[in-house]
């Protein structure tokens, strides 16, 4: 496999983790809640609809859609998608936005939805699995048909995907936990450097840009949006620790900027 | 055919918070970047380093302009 063929399958790779995470803390809580049998059909049911999606977009993409057309649609769509991921590992290393916190979101879902566990099926637990692997699957499935489509590897990163998934089933369940020692942040941040070198390079394609080195210079973007979050998460930090102390935090919400959630990068969470 | 609404609304909704959300200022830069792009190599002056830098600036924008944004007074 070439250098940018590894790279799309630990861009896929990394946002898959982050997500399976989120779906796996939902899972967890219906599944204790409501009973294991409804959650874990809700998610298999989920994982086949997702993996069909895949199927039935991404094969007609890659044989039927101009490649030029395609790498520049694609290219936006990973842009706008890595840009709204990077930005918001920045704000959340620099301490502008609280933490993804899976303890709390895992305790307030087995409140919701505590009061009706049964060893049957339950609608419930079925509808809340199948929602929350479904909504978390779909940013993945758009960027697996993205990434994939784009370099002609979509086998490549279904595979990445599900070697994800796996992974995080099987780490979640053998240790009995809601995941929170994920370093979800700092995991985020390098999928959404990779994401929006993949979108500038696929863009660039599309419109004609001849990049030096060819697919090298997806190397070279990786290293430049590197160098530019290092540089913006510092420069935010610096912001933040020079901020007077607000008067009054409100009780019931997070304040915004959030003092005191200032973590070393990469690093943040783990 | 209101079940059909109800359904066209969530659907549209979702896509609205997947790629624009509250983030609008990324979607629309995006977009004017690459239009200014190919409209300049139409002509045959886009430079190769534009994408990146263009883009470079608007994360940094971005992010910027997230942590000038005030919390909304509560209300009385």
């Amino acid at each position: 496999m070439s250098s940018s063929t590894w790279l799309l399958a630990l861009a896929v790779f990394g946002a898959c983790t982050v997500e399976a995470v989120e779906a796996l803390t939902i899972v967890l809580a219906a599944g204790v809640t409501r009973g294991w049998r409804s959650a874990i059909e809700g998610t298999v049911v989920a994982l086949v609809v997702l993996a069909a999606l895949v199927g039935a977009v991404g094969v007609p993409l890659v044989h039927y859609v101009p490649i030029a057309a395609l790498r520049t649609v694609v290219g936006a769509l990973l842009l706008v998608l890595g840009l709204q991921w990077l930005r918001k590992a920045v704000l959340r290393a620099s301490g502008h936005k609280a933490l993804h916190d899976e303890d709390a979101i895992y305790a307030e879902t087995v409140r919701e939805l505590s009061g009706g566990r049964s060893s049957g099926r339950d609608a419930m637990g079925f509808t809340v699995a199948f929602k929350g692997v479904f909504l978390e699957g779909m940013e993945v499935v758009l960027i697996v048909l993205t990434l994939g489509a784009s370099a002609r590897r979509l086998g490549v990163a279904a595979a990445a995907a599900g070697a994800a998934v796996v992974l995080v089933t099987a780490v979640g369940l053998t240790v009995a936990r809601q995941l929170s020692e994920v370093p979800e942040n700092t995991i985020k941040t390098f999928v959404g450097i990779m994401l929006t070198s993949f979108g500038v390079f696929w863009t660039g394609e599309g419109i004609g840009v001849h990049w030096p080195g060819s697919d090298l210079w997806i190397l070279a973007l990786v290293g430049m949006f590197l160098l530019l979050t290092l540089v913006l998460v510092a420069g935010l930090r610096r912001r933040v620790e020079e901020a007077p102390p607000p008067a009054a935090v409100p009780t019931g919400r997070s304040a915004s900027p959030v003092p005191g959630t200032v973590e070393s990068w990469p690093s943040a969470e783990g | 055919m209101s079940r059909v609404r109800n359904w066209l609304v969530a659907f549209g909704r979702f896509w609205w918070d997947f790629l624009v959300g509250d983030t609008p200022e990324v979607t629309v830069g995006v977009l004017v970047v690459l239009a200014i792009t190919f409209a300049l190599r139409h002509v045959g002056a886009a430079d190769d380093v534009l994408v990146p830098v263009a883009v470079a600036a608007l994360l940094a924008a971005s992010a910027w302009r997230a942590t000038r944004r005030r919390p909304a007074p509560p209300a009385e």
